[in-house]
């Protein structure tokens, strides 16, 4: 038997690296393949977020070198904003540490986690600090670091940390760390679809077998930028309603809602403080965990305007068909779809569709994103994968066994949002709301239409191509019986039998067949 | 005549060149042939066809194999007129039976493809199969007090021994230099010509006797026809007592559905029908050789019924009969009463009654 006492010795904090350090799955970071596709991704994601939010166009550097068998050495260079000296350790050396966390903006990252994960994976796979190099104006040198995380304290490690002259030669940031990893050519896919989505970046990779593969820009100018957004009423959760109450400027309770909240003007505050039965003067600090309740209770009960919907930002139809001529110059037919934003508990988003027809595929292959984010693995899991598999293929002359479309075709989907709900925080999947697998099989519906057509258009003018073949096929004995039965010349009556043929079947014409009587 | 033939499928083959000229959709119009378009005429006692017409086109994806197998039929016979040389329809078939090049696709691939094409030119241009040098195999055999020419060989249908004379496809270049005879015998089975024939029937009754081996051919019905129209000699038709025997009594008399278009050709209108009746059945105490009818007998029989030349309330009453007993009888049947019953005893009554249907 132990005493409560000497139990009590035994509990004791557990510092959220520690936690990642035993759940390294929870990050994605389960398998060596992952592991390395992970830091590749995240380095990815915060390069284009970061030059993307300070209105650079994009050019991305990623080189991945074996440095022995199991043991990868990652570099990422970028041409954002770079970061300011202070900011370096913690945006690198501490988890749940960012500027994304507290907004509604559409970005790719969200918790702050991805690169401080990659980070403490490599330093605790392979011991080896992380290098990082930032340059954020002229006017400033490259300021170098080497650093580790504490993982008990959940604090940057500097172990070394200068400023050095032949650095970086314009602003962006580099690291480069070391990694135990499996490669696979997944990370190629991943950068392919990253392109795909980010039509104005330009990526260039350089794979460990020495391949340089460049992913060119398909638009010159960024897209509108995402604007943040505050929370909608219907959107929020007792834990942040409490956190905004305590931290909020306003005087009562309702200039609280309608300054915090996005869609509440002085009419459905107040409505919402009747609804709750508070007071509207009451002062939002002092609420208690009863009122709150309440407040919450209310504000879910009246209807409130959707938010706001101009605060998102996505690839756009002719953006993504343009990206996509220039990475499957393949292909026969590419349609694209953008449809209406739409709303999910507060949170506004739009879905995009495209399809190409013609890929070097023999079944359907399908591409998810997430606010532009490739995603990769969770397929079965995710909201896009169900949306795929409410649609009649069939109906849209695409044969369909199962599961399984097969036809040379790929099918992208993204969704992009001031909040994407992952299944998890390694971000594979989009959880299955409702609202969200309606509009999902909407926008693929729309797209699946247009291939329809397209095929129907391609069967007809292969059914006059057999037509053609077909005459021509009897021409000749048809021209050398009517020769004899004129005694004419045969060659003659053949080509100007022939030339009929080619006057009156013209590809893609309307068919005008007479039938017997 | 054969000029005649010549010029037409000349004159189809100008057709077609011209229509490829302008710039048309080359096409043939050919007669249609099924019962929708057959029309029985009471004043003649004829089938005829009607006027609908169909249009074969070279630009039809469902014609044009068909247009170009009619073409080379056309021409294949225009050969044959040409050089004065005759071919079965089998020779045909195997002569423009070839592979298109650079397919796996043949022009003809079985003979019953390139038959009815024959009946599609005979149509199309009035024209008969044997005017285009088609011959088909020899079907029907005859005997009687009768001397013929053919190829300028003398043939005397009265010395032939055992087997009698087998009628050729084609017999409108036959000359007849002696016919002796009261009337014409056709019997729809070979066995019914054996008996007959052995029996001299066709000497004690002085009749010529025509064997028709089942449904009749074109030479055998043309041969039967000339007789008919040339020397006023009665015919008289003995089948099996059911459907189908009655039917080839109405081939011989009307002519038959497929070759509507020839019947004026080919029909004797005034045959006459001897037997077997189902009422036969009963008055010859044939009972013992009844055949319990089919469900397809009473099915044929029931189709008979509607045809317009069956109308004749003697055959709607004998029709009526076999349906009501379900019953049906063969003229080996006749047997029953001695093998020579048939030649010594029901014949001579039937005619000596002039028992006939019409």
């Amino acid at each position: 038997m132990k005493t409560a006492a000497e139990l009590a010795k035994e509990q004791k904090e557990i510092s959220i690296s520690e936690f990642f350090e035993k759940n390294k799955h929870l990050l994605g970071f389960d398998n060596p393949t992952k592991a390395l596709m992970m830091t590749v991704k995240e380095g990815v994601d915060n390069s284009l977020d970061a030059a993307e939010e300070a209105g650079i166009l994009p050019d991305v550097n990623v080189r991945i070198k074996n440095i022995s068998d199991d043991k990868f050495q990652i570099v990422i260079q970028d041409n954002g904003p770079g970061i300011v000296k202070e900011q370096v350790p913690r945006v690198f050396g501490k988890l749940l540490y960012g500027s994304k966390f507290h907004r509604l903006k559409q970005n790719r990252g969200q918790q702050g986690l991805g690169i401080s994960c990659s980070v403490l994976y490599s330093q605790l796979t392979t011991g080896s600090p992380t290098k990082v190099w930032s340059k954020i104006d002229n006017k400033n040198k490259t300021h170098y670091y080497e650093l580790n995380i504490n993982t008990i304290k959940n604090e940057p490690e500097i172990l070394k940390e200068e400023d050095i002259n032949d650095g970086l030669k314009e602003h962006g940031i580099k690291i480069e760390m070391r990694t135990i990893g499996r490669y696979r050519k997944t990370i190629e896919d991943y950068l392919k679809q990253t392109s795909i989505a980010n039509p104005f970046a330009k990526i260039v990779y350089n794979a460990p077998d020495g391949t340089r593969i460049t992913f060119p820009r398909s638009v010159d100018a960024l897209p509108k930028p995402a604007r943040e957004m505050r929370p909608h009423p219907y959107g929020v959760e007792f834990g942040v309603l409490l956190r905004m109450l305590s931290k909020t400027k306003s005087k009562n309770l309702a200039s609280f809602l309608s300054n915090e909240f996005s869609s509440l003007g002085a009419h459905s505050s107040n409505l919402i403080c009747k609804t709750a039965r508070l007071d509207r003067n009451l002062k939002p600090a002092k609420l208690t965990r009863d009122e709150i309740e309440k407040l919450l209770n209310a504000m879910q009960k009246v209807k409130i305007q959707r938010p706001p919907l101009d605060c998102l930002s996505p690839i756009g139809d002719k953006e993504l068909e343009k990206s996509l001529k220039k990475e499957y110059p393949e292909s026969e037919f590419i349609t694209t779809v953008q449809r209406e934003p739409e709303v999910y508990r507060g949170f506004p988003f739009i879905i995009e569709c495209a399809i190409v027809y013609g890929a070097k595929t023999d079944k359907m292959d399908v591409i998810r994103f997430a606010n532009r984010v490739p995603l990769l693995y969770q397929a079965g899991a995710c909201a896009i994968t169900e949306a795929v598999r409410n649609v009649e293929w069939k109906r849209y002359n695409l044969p369909q066994s199962g599961n399984e479309v097969s036809a040379p075709v790929l099918l992208i989907v993204h969704m992009c949002s001031t909040w994407v709900p992952f299944i998890s925080e390694s971000k594979e999947a989009i959880a299955s709301y409702p609202e969200i697998v309606k509009e999902m099989k909407l926008a693929i519906q729309d797209v699946a239409r247009d291939v329809s057509r397209f095929l129907s258009g391609k069967r007809k003018v292969g059914e006059q191509k057999r037509r053609l073949l077909l005459f021509e096929r009897y021409a000749h004995e048809v021209a050398s019986s009517v020769a004899k039965l004129t005694g004419k010349n045969e060659k003659d009556i053949e080509n100007r039998l022939k030339d009929l043929i080619s006057k009156r079947i013209r590809i893609s014409d309307k068919d005008e067949e007479q039938s017997e009587q | 005549m054969k000029s005649k033939v010549n010029n037409k499928l000349k004159g189809l083959g100008s057709e077609i060149e011209e229509q490829i000229d302008k710039k048309l959709n080359p096409n043939i119009s050919i007669p249609i042939r099924t019962l929708s378009n057959i029309i029985y005429d009471k004043s003649t006692g004829q089938l005829t066809l009607g006027d609908k017409v169909s249009k074969r086109y070279f630009f039809n994806v469902a014609h044009a194999k068909k247009f170009m197998q009619t073409m080379m039929v056309a021409s294949f016979c225009n050969d044959l007129i040409g050089q004065n040389i005759h071919a079965s329809i089998r020779d045909m078939f195997y002569n423009l039976k070839r592979t298109l090049p650079e397919t796996s696709e043949n022009t003809f691939d079985v003979q019953s493809e390139s038959d009815p094409i024959i009946i599609d030119l005979e149509v199309a241009l009035d024209i008969f199969r044997e005017q285009l040098h088609l011959t088909t195999d020899r079907k029907g055999i005859v005997a009687g007090n009768v001397i013929i020419k053919d190829r300028g060989d003398s043939i005397d249908w009265s010395k032939l021994g055992s087997g009698g004379w087998s009628i050729p496809s084609t017999v409108e270049e036959i000359e007849f230099s002696k016919v002796n005879a009261d009337f014409v015998l056709v019997v729809e089975k070979n066995a019914g010509f054996e008996r007959l024939h052995e029996d001299k029937f066709w000497q004690k009754h002085n009749c010529i006797l025509i064997g028709t081996g089942g449904q009749p051919s074109r030479g055998t019905r043309l041969l039967i026809q000339r007789l008919n129209r040339e020397y006023k000699l009665p015919v008289y038709v003995f089948t099996d007592s059911d459907a189908y025997g009655w039917y080839i009594y109405s081939v011989i008399k009307s002519g038959s559905m497929s070759l509507a278009h020839i019947s004026d050709r080919i029909a004797t209108p005034s045959a006459k029908f001897i037997g077997l009746t189902i009422s036969d059945i009963f008055e010859y105490e044939l009972k013992k050789c009844i055949i319990k009818a089919r469900e397809l007998d009473i099915k044929r029989a029931k189709e008979l019924l509607n045809y317009e030349w069956f109308k004749r309330p003697e055959w709607q009453k004998e029709i009526n009969l076999m349906i009501k007993k379900g019953i049906k009888a063969e003229i080996e049947a006749l047997s029953h009463r001695g093998l020579k019953f048939m030649s010594e005893t029901y014949l001579p009554e039937k005619l000596k009654k002039k028992a006939f249907l019409p």
